[in-house]
Parts: C-alpha cells; structure tokens; sequence
C-alpha cells in the first residue's frame, strides 16, 4: 500500500519543465509583509508571560481509561468483588501505599522508576461535579475546562490567548500531533500547528517549477492588516501558518534522538516533540493523544498493552530530555476524559464511568501518591465519587509552572492541587 | 441573506447556478456537464440529481469475501480448548497464526472496500447517491477497527446506498439491526441480566435528538429494550431469551418496548426531524455549528422549516433536498462559495470537474485519511464534524499535493516526474473560449474552478503567472495553472 507520507519530499529531480528546487526556507513574502509577520522572519521571540525555559506537554488517553486497573485499590475489599474477572491479584501489583492498598499495574514499572526519581506523580480520584459519560461531551468538559457549557474555546488556548500581544508571533505557540486540533488547545486567537507526520507538511507544487512557488506564495498571502472570519480568509491564515512552520518543524525532526525509543506509536510522537523541545522553537505547549482505553470487551490483555505504552513512551521520553539537557524544562500531564464503572461488565470489560487518576512527569512535580483513593463503598450510582477537580490540576499546572493566571482559562479560581514543588 | 425556500425564478438558472448545484448535491462537473445542466434549467437540473435509478447490481461490487472473518466452526473450537487443557502450545499458536492471517486478509478487503469506493465517488453517474451515503457514513458512524470485519462494513455502506435520499426513519430503523452497527457499538453483549448502554446512549446523542434531549435514566431504559439485539455470523439475530421482556418507560412512554420500538419513540420526539433537518443542512448547505442554539437564527429557521417538511414527509429526505437545491436561499450569495469541501468531495470533485485521470485509487484513498477523512473508520461514532475541523495546517498542505497529484501526476512516492506522465490533456477546458490570450484564460479557468465570485484581486498572481510563460498558453502551462488554482484558498471551498 502506498505510503501516504509520501505526498511531500523534500528534493526532486525532475526533468522537462521541472528543476530541483532552491526555495529559501523563510518566504520571501513575509519578510515585506505586515509589522507583525516581519517577526517571523528574525529570530522569534517567545511569549511574554510563559517563561521560556518552560514547557507542557500534554498526553490525551482518549476511550476513558480504567482508572481502577491502572491505579490499583487492592486493600479496599469491594475491588476484588466487583472485579471477579479483572482485578489483578495483589502479587502481581506494584505496590505503592501498603497503608489504604493501593498499587499499580504491573505495566507501569517505569513509571514506578520514575517516581522513585522524583520524576512522576499520581492523583488519584480526578474528575468533576455532575460527570458526563459521553466521550465526546465529557472530553469537551476536559478540554474547555467548564462543566456548566462545554462549548468554547480550549483551556490551553485561553490560558495561552492572554500571552499574545501585538509584537509577539504566537504562530508556533502551540503544537499539536494528530490528524485534528484538539479543542484543549484552540483559543479565540491561538491555534495550534497541527500535523501528523512532518514529511507531509509542505506543498509539493513547488517542486513543478520555480515559478509555481512564486506564484503560489502570492496567492497564500493575506494582505496586511485582514482580520476577516468569512472561510476564505480562515483557509488563507492557515495557509501561512503552515508555511511558517513548515520549515522549522521538519528541520527540527530531522535530527536524531540522543536515545533511543521504544517502537510504539505513543513514543513516535514523543521522539518528535523531544526533537522539537531540542530544536529550541519557541512552542510552549505540545498536545498528543493516545487511543484504544474504550474496553468495553475483553479487556485485561487490551488494557495491559495500552499501558505498557503509555509507560515506556513516558520513561523514554524524559530519558531522552535528560541527555539532551532539557528535563528541567517539561512538565507533562496525562489525562482521560473518565475512568470506568467499578463493575466490570458481562463481555470482560467495563463500561463509562467517572472519576480516575492522572499523571504528571517531570522534575516540578511532587513525586509519588497525591489525594485519597475514591471510596469503593460510599458510590454514585455505582460510580466513583471524585476527590480532586481536575481544573485544579489545571490551576496548578497554569500558575504556577506556565505563570499564566488561571482565572483566565478557568473562568474563576480553583485551590490548587498540590501536585508540583515550584 | 434570503432565507426563503420559495424556488428561483427559472432564468437565473445560469451555468454559475448549475456549477453550485453541482458542487453541492454531487462532487461537481466538467464544463459540458454544467453547460448541460443550465440548458435544462432549475427543474429538470434538479430532478436529474435525484433521480435515482435502484441501487448498482452486484456486478461493480468489490472483492468482498463474506466468510473472511467468521465464527470459529464446533471443530475448530474444541481444538482450541484441547490444546489450552493439555498445555500445547504448539497448536495453541498455529490456530492463532490461522485467526492472525484472516485479521490480514481482511485489512486487505478494507483496502479494497476504499478503492472502490472512491472510485465509484469519481465515476458514478448518480453522485447525489454517493455524498448522502456519506452523510449517512459520518451520521451512523461505525469504525472497521473495532468492527474488524470488512464484510460487515460493506453491507452498511450498502444499507445506505440502499436508503440514501429514501426515508430517515426507515434507515434509522434498518441501523439499529446493522450487524456492524452491533458490533461497533457493543450490543452484541446488550443482555437482560446485565445491560449495556452503548447503543442507546449513542442512538438518542448522535443518530436522532442530540445532546439535552432526553435523561440518564431514559439511557438505562432504552438499553433494556435494545437487549437481545445480537449478530451471529453477518446477520442481524434476536436472542429472545436474554432480551427484556419486562415494560420500560423511554420518554414518557411506558409499554414493554423492544429495540423497534424504542427507534421508534425516538422518531416521535419533536428534537429528531430538527436533528436530521441540521445534519442535512450541514452537509449540503453551510458550515454552522451542530449544536442548533449556536446556529445564526436566519440558518436556524430555514433547519425549522425543514424539520416540519421531514415530520409532514414522514422523514422522506427527497422531497426535503428537492425544494432546497431549488431555493433562493441555497443560491444566496452568502451560501455559495462559502462551504468547506469535505476530503472525499475535494479529491472525487477534482478528478470529475477537471476530468484528470483518476490516477492510483490507492494513493487517493490514503490521502483522504491524512486528510482526516478515513473512509470505514471515521474518528469516532459522532462521525466527522466537517466544516472548519477539516482545516489545519497539515491538512491544508494535504489538500494541495492532493491535487497536484491529481492534475500533474507525479507519483508521490518517487522523486522524479517527467510532464509526459501526467497523461492528461486539459485544453478540452478551454472547448467553450476562442481565446487563447493569458487574461481570458485565466478568467475562464477561475470562474469554473473557484466561481464567477471570485474577485480581481485573486486572479492577479495567476494573470501575471500565464503572462510569464514564454510559449503561451499550451498544456503544459494549463497544468501549473490549474495546479496553482487548486492550491488557492478559495479552492478549498464550494
């Protein structure tokens, strides 16, 4: 089957009309364009507001992961009861708090390291007032950062819409892997540069003739000064946002790990921001997804694969910044839009549910258990009742390691969660 | 903007109305076809678009083998058990490799399914049928990777082509015994002693009220009806015993209510022709939001409208589509060139409005998912959400080398083209000007390809582009004009 990376390359040799192309990496065009695209074609600077030695990655486990198998409550006896065929036997858990009984699956033995390394953390019990168990409507909810309307625009991007200013280029503020821009991280203003692979982020037109990227340039230019929100305009600022970042992104991923990587599709991703976070572009965010959590069948094999990725993409991740001298700098969080019923269902699987943990990687972060585990007995309708909001996660993560006020993205203040040590 | 759904007058049906009729309904046309089609005028363009002869014989179906992926026979069966008892391993795993090598021959059916289908996008003489099938696609979004079983993919894309323009209520009928359906949505485990509310929850958020139209509890309810919804082999099957015989009460309505009758109730609701009138306007008319408080009101009231014509029409979609595609309100100039083409329209839409060879069906079908647009596996069952989630800054470059495959040729996986190679010869576009100066030209192509709308400024670049070329206007600089054109902003519309 051909490969569909195959639309963009980056040399051609051609014959008849076509000759090898010699495009300059920046446009021409943007270096005459208007007082705020001339930025780009310098050195860019980063967002005021955001340090710059700072940077979130954030990692969607999209299906709704079983919270339950994942962090581990073998000292509450209802696990076992309710679990008859998927709970794990305490043997063969990673045990983390003997006290109250909680361990982890076994699969995440490198996130187990990490904790001993100061390097990750677990929240238990994360979710909000009234759960959703929809995905979609519940992953709004995770994304906009408001249980009441989950419509609007993205927590990251509202967070990241107040560090924008008139002579501050946000064009690479943000980027996301995957074949769509999560909401997380559209603002009113920002939007995230979005790509699945970097081999198929440019124009192969150009690659025809040297006078078709002229052309086409001119012709993907805005003038000056358009602010229009009619579609045509729309597709013409992505365009030269695309063009922006076309260049420094491929540039970037072309370089080779200091380390190496596991070979699953979690770590793919994650060579390439650890690649980009090294390149030093002035993006502050970055936004992977993983999916396959929605086990409704059959679970136990599925669920144990699902987070053997997660876990060695995670570890070799920060292995990878720490040889290249930028663990300091990344703080990732992991989330998923709900955790699942506490009992299983007829087929070996289980459905949606509420409540689950969350993950945080980096040297910031308070290593080790954060919270209490959700009662087992005292349930909502057979549910986990949730013990932290996960917008005060949010308000952590946004003041106190982003600086950016979390009032902003939030809509009202939140305590902050006591996950990080800066 | 003219919200009325009141028809045109007859003469301003011109061919710039032909073209928008044709980009909307089917996935466009070349210059004769819209010549044609203005020559009818409104009435008869229009029935011509809906006039759908029955479903294509089976002779142009794909290479689907039915048994691919089918349950384990009684002998294959107690050999598992056997070797799991006694421990052998041997034969454990070579009836595993056997279970592995149909999954792979499978993937190569969905392969298959894909080139199919978009071949029969670019070829069908009835494309008003192939977009509605996928609208119904992206509607009743089911996804081989968890259906795992082509055949069962194949036989839903059926069932829509089958009641594409026909009755909603009818299909939404036929989808809640679609074995992908069941599958997808885990209902062939929807049992009396333990429930499973995947099917009903999705039923009432995505397929026919929308989110706020109903509660938890009518969830639970509907789930009980839905029990005993099963799947053996390809077939959709009734396993009387573990359905629910007891009464449920589903919105109001109390009666000991089976999955039939549960679509049914839900077909009765108020919140369900207006669901459907929205994702029919989505789909064919402009780019609003899917929740209907965010739609602007002059768009909301033409979707109210079209709401009571569904419920008057007993959900027949037809008569729904044939007073649109005539209305003042679809040829508003505030609707045409304002929509955001979907993968599969930019890519069919080009190879038929263009006439470019189709090229390898198996090049286009991988673009449309690094275009978002996966055919059989679409996100996830809320379908594709269209409009500007089709549109980022990978995707646009997509689209582009899409095209410029399309119109040039140039195999994407080699690195050199010759121009010989892109057998095609695009002065047939230019069969309706004697001219062959740069300004017409250009003008020509632009009005075809982006719309008469199109305003000077934008033609500009391309002018002096055609000017430049030394020898005129020949193939050759046809092919990086029309190259170009397809690279412009305005392309991605319609």
């Amino acid at each position: 089957m051909p490969d569909p990376s195959a639309y963009t390359r980056r040399q051609f040799i051609h014959s008849g009309l076509a000759m090898v192309s010699t495009v300059a990496s920046v446009p021409v065009f943007l270096s005459r364009s208007s007082d705020v695209m001339a930025q780009t074609s310098g050195p860019l600077p980063s967002n005021p507001g955001i340090p710059d030695d700072r940077i979130l990655v954030v990692v969607q486990l999209s299906g709704g992961n079983d919270g339950l198998n994942t962090v581990i409550p073998f000292g509450l006896d209802n696990y076992y009861k309710n679990r008859p065929a998927l709970a794990l036997r305490q043997n063969d858990l990673i045990q983390l708090d003997t006290n109250t009984g909680i361990g982890l699956h076994p699969a995440l033995r490198p996130i187990h390291e990490m904790i001993g390394d100061g390097l990750a953390t677990v929240v238990q019990g994360v979710g909000y007032p009234n759960p959703i168990r929809s995905h979609f409507a519940s992953m709004d909810v995770w994304h906009t950062g408001d249980t009441l309307s989950n419509k609007g625009h993205g927590w990251v991007g509202k967070a990241m819409d107040t560090t924008r200013s008139k002579n501050n280029d946000t064009s690479l503020a943000c980027i996301s892997l995957g074949p769509q821009a999560p909401l997380a991280t559209q603002g009113k203003h920002i939007k995230p540069v979005t790509f699945d692979r970097p081999e198929m982020f440019r124009w192969a037109g150009r690659d025809l003739h040297p006078a078709l990227g002229k052309t086409y340039d001119q012709l993907n230019t805005p003038p000056t000064h358009q602010n229009n929100n009619d579609p045509a305009s729309f597709i013409l600022r992505t365009a030269l946002d695309a063009q922006v970042a076309s260049d420094r992104v491929r540039r970037a991923v072309d370089q080779r790990p200091a380390t190496s990587f596991p070979g699953n599709s979690l770590s793919r991703q994650l060579q390439m921001i650890a690649a980009m976070i090294r390149a030093d572009l002035p993006t502050r965010v970055y936004y992977v997804a993983m999916g396959g959590f929605d086990t409704h069948a059959n679970q136990a094999g599925q669920h144990a694969r699902l987070l053997d990725e997660f876990a060695t993409a995670m570890s070799a991740f920060y292995r990878e910044l720490e040889a290249t001298g930028h663990q300091q700098c990344v703080l990732t969080a992991a989330f998923s839009e709900f955790g699942r019923r506490v009992q299983q269902n007829a087929s070996g699987g289980t459905d949606h549910g509420t409540a689950g943990p969350m993950f945080l990687f980096g040297p910031q972060v308070n290593p080790g258990l954060i919270g209490e585990h959700p009662s087992l007995t005292d349930l909502d309708d057979g549910d986990l009742r949730h013990h932290t909001d996960f917008r005060s996660v949010y308000a952590s993560i946004l003041d106190n390691w982003m600086k950016i006020d979390s009032t902003a993205a939030l809509g009202k203040p939140f305590k902050h969660a006591n996950v990080l040590r800066v | 903007m003219d919200t009325s759904l009141t028809p045109i007058p007859p003469r301003e049906f011109a061919p710039a109305q032909a073209r928008h009729l044709l980009l909307r309904a089917g996935f466009g046309g070349g210059p004769k076809e819209i010549a044609r089609l203005a020559e009818s005028g409104l009435d008869r363009a229009v029935r011509s678009m809906l006039d759908q002869p029955p479903a294509p014989s089976t002779d142009s179906a794909p290479p689907i083998d039915p048994d691919v992926i089918r349950p384990l026979t009684e002998k294959e069966r107690s050999q598992f058990a056997k070797a799991k008892r006694n421990k052998d391993e041997a034969s454990r795993s070579a009836l595993r490799r056997l279970i592995n090598e149909r999954r792979s021959q499978d993937r190569r059916m969905l392969g298959d399914l894909r080139r199919w289908w978009v071949g029969l996008m670019i070829d069908t003489p009835i494309p008003l049928r192939e977009n509605l099938v996928l609208l119904w696609h992206s509607h009743f979004a089911s996804r081989h990777r968890n259906v795992r079983d082509t055949f069962l993919m194949y036989q839903q894309n059926q069932l829509f082509r089958q009641h594409a323009d026909g009755s909603f209520a009818e299909l939404a009928r036929a989808v809640v015994r679609d074995p992908a359906m069941l599958k997808f949505l885990n209902n062939d485990q929807n049992n009396k002693r333990k429930p499973n509310e995947n099917l009903a929850r999705e039923f009432m958020e995505l397929f026919t009220l929308g989110e706020g139209n109903y509660a938890e509890e009518d969830i639970k309810q509907g789930a009980r009806a839905l029990t005993g919804y099963h799947v053996e082999d390809n077939d959709f099957v009734f396993h009387e015993r573990r359905h629910d015989r007891d009464k449920k009460t589903v919105l109001g309505k109390t009666a000991r209510l089976d999955g039939d009758d549960f679509v049914d109730v839900l077909l009765d609701q108020p919140a369900c022709p207006r669901y459907v009138a929205l994702k029919l306007y989505r789909h064919f008319v402009a780019d609003v939001s899917d929740q209907i408080d965010d739609v602007p009101s002059p768009n909301r009231s033409v979707i109210q409208r079209m709401a009571s014509m569904l419920r008057k029409n007993g959900y027949q979609v037809a008569p729904v589509l044939q007073t649109l595609f005539k209305s003042k309100h679809f040829y508003d100039p505030k609707i045409v060139g304002q929509k955001i083409k979907s993968p599969a329209q930019l890519v069919a839409g080009t190879a038929r409005t263009l006439g470019t060879p189709t090229r390898s069906l198996g090049t286009l079908s991988d673009a449309l998912r690094a275009m978002g647009q996966d055919l059989f596996d679409p996100p996830s069952v809320a379908g594709w959400n269209g409009g500007r989630s089709w549109i980022n800054t990978s995707t646009l470059f997509t689209r582009q080398n899409v095209c410029t495959y399309l119109v040039t040729g140039k195999d994407p996986r080699k690195k050199k083209w010759n121009r010989k190679q892109a057998g095609y010869d695009p002065m047939h576009l230019l069969a309706d000007i004697d001219s062959r100066e740069p300004k017409p030209v250009v003008d020509h192509l632009v009005d075809f390809m982006l719309g008469e709308h199109t305003p000077a400024p934008r033609r500009e670049p391309l002018y002096k582009f055609m000017q430049d070329r030394s020898k005129g206007v020949t193939p050759d600089s046809m092919i990086a004009l029309l190259t170009l054109v397809a690279a412009m902003p305005e392309y991605q519309l319609c």
